[in-house]
């Protein structure tokens, strides 16, 4: 039940959006966030989104990853 | 970019467990308190990925498994109920009770229906109104803001066949309760949801007060790996911070809006969780305000008396103290089929994981 799961936000319908993870569209509550907007990435929690994801962090965590495994590749 | 894949790239893991590896000099024991955690770390190895210096232990993060006992026969009472209907999260229905479970109820002819979500009981409640509807709210953070918009919906809707039992919980009073009790932690890896909710400010004390350096991690390999490694460098240079690896989905602050709702709604009460016990002010209860959609006031029912199942070590599991191979029932009277203890039932149960994936050495 404490599955998070992020997805891509593909339509919203007043308090109610779908949430597509890849292989399946969910519904999902938009209660907990603000301004929501088709194409956001979402973070899907029982039923509800929790939270907006933010892109650029998580670019940044990745280019951080991709510096450590090529200086690792030289050593 | 693919926010779950690109977070499982086998190089970056190796080059991360390398870091790990190379500056780890301390010997070191991380709690993890998500039961997304222990699955995560088993269902990816990470254990075994680990120098000697690193151990890595689970604690009471999973919300089914730390439901107390006295919750779960409140609920079977409820379940007997003539009109009752008891919706709830679908992994509650298999943890054993005293003397039945949820799904012996419904065996014996009980309704229990497994939701989705708060709001899917509520529209379940306004689609019948001659039923009485039972919403089992359990989890931390996470799932109680969730629990609150059903609940403040109702109030808008005067609906008045649906009810929550609460048994929501906040995670930092069971995290300082263990450091208290004297279980040997060093630091913890944070929960990455309940932060999202949250924020990382409420580990401050443990990081100031107890001086634990805190982490709040994401759920795939890479980001627990990565979260290791500043817990590791924050030991080595003996720090205590509170830090953000699951920086894409957790901003300090929080999200505001469902701390809001959680106000609105509950209040603080003590609670009692398997294996630690009665712990001050770590339970929310609907607030006086709300007090008509509580089931525990609105529907009274005579409660069986508590019966702990004999053999079972899931309280010490939950609290870190042992290991479910250290239990005598664990693989043989105790399985994911059968299981005797709250950890096997779950998918995210420590006892559960272990079964699934071994314990990969560690």
């Amino acid at each position: 039940m404490c599955l998070g799961i992020p997805g891509k936000v593909v339509w919203i319908d007043g308090q109610r959006a779908g949430v597509d993870f890849g292989d399946v569209v969910c519904e999902a509550g938009t209660h907990l966030v603000e301004e929501l907007k088709i194409g956001d990435f979402v973070l899907v929690h029982s039923g509800y989104i929790l939270e907006k994801m933010d892109l650029a962090e998580a670019e940044q965590t990745l280019a951080l990853f991709k510096q450590l495994s090529e200086s690792s590749g030289e050593q | 970019m693919n926010l779950r894949e690109d977070f499982r790239n086998q190089r970056d893991c190796r080059a991360l467990a390398e870091r790990i590896c190379f500056e780890s000099r301390t010997p070191v024991s991380i709690m993890e308190v998500c039961g997304g955690h222990t699955m995560a770390l088993q269902r990816h190895g990470i254990p075994s990925l680990l120098p000697e210096t690193v151990s890595l232990i689970s604690g009471p993060g999973c919300p089914v498994c730390v439901s107390d006992i006295r919750f779960i026969d409140h609920a079977v009472a409820l379940a007997r109920e003539p009109g009752v209907v008891i919706a709830t999260y679908g992994d509650l229905i298999r943890v054993p009770g005293s003397t039945s479970s949820l799904e012996k109820e419904k065996a014996n002819g009980a309704s229990v229906k497994v939701v989705w979500s708060a709001l899917e009981a509520l529209t379940f409640a306004s689609a019948n109104p001659g039923l009485k509807v039972v919403f089992l709210g359990i989890g931390f953070e996470t799932t109680s803001p969730g629990t609150a918009i059903a609940v403040i919906e109702a109030a808008k809707a005067s609906a008045d066949n649906f009810f929550v039992l609460s048994s929501h919980k906040v995670m930092p009073p069971a995290m300082t309760a263990l450091i208290d009790e004297g279980v040997r932690i060093d630091a913890y890896l944070c929960p990455g949801h309940v932060s999202v909710i949250t924020g990382s400010s409420i580990y401050e004390p443990i990081a100031g007060k107890y001086h634990k350096p805190c982490v709040v991690s994401g759920f795939e390999p890479s980001d627990i790996l990565q979260s290791i490694w500043m817990i590791i460098k924050q030991v080595e240079s003996g720090d205590a911070r509170v830090e953000i690896q699951y920086s894409r989905a957790v901003r300090p602050e929080g999200n505001l809006r469902a701390q809001k709702v959680i106000e609105e709604v509950f209040v603080s009460s003590d609670d009692y969780w398997r294996g630690l016990g009665n712990l001050p002010k770590s339970g929310l209860k609907l607030a006086e305000k709300y007090s008509r959609f509580d089931a525990a006031e609105m529907i009274p029912v005579k409660i069986e008396e508590t019966r702990e199942s004999a053999g079972c070590i899931c309280g010490d599991v939950l609290k870190g103290i042992k290991k479910p191979n250290q239990c005598k029932l664990f693989r043989t009277a105790c399985t994911p089929n059968h299981p005797v203890g709250a950890c096997m039932v779950s998918s995210e149960g420590t006892c559960s994981a272990y079964f699934q994936y071994g314990d990969n050495g560690k």
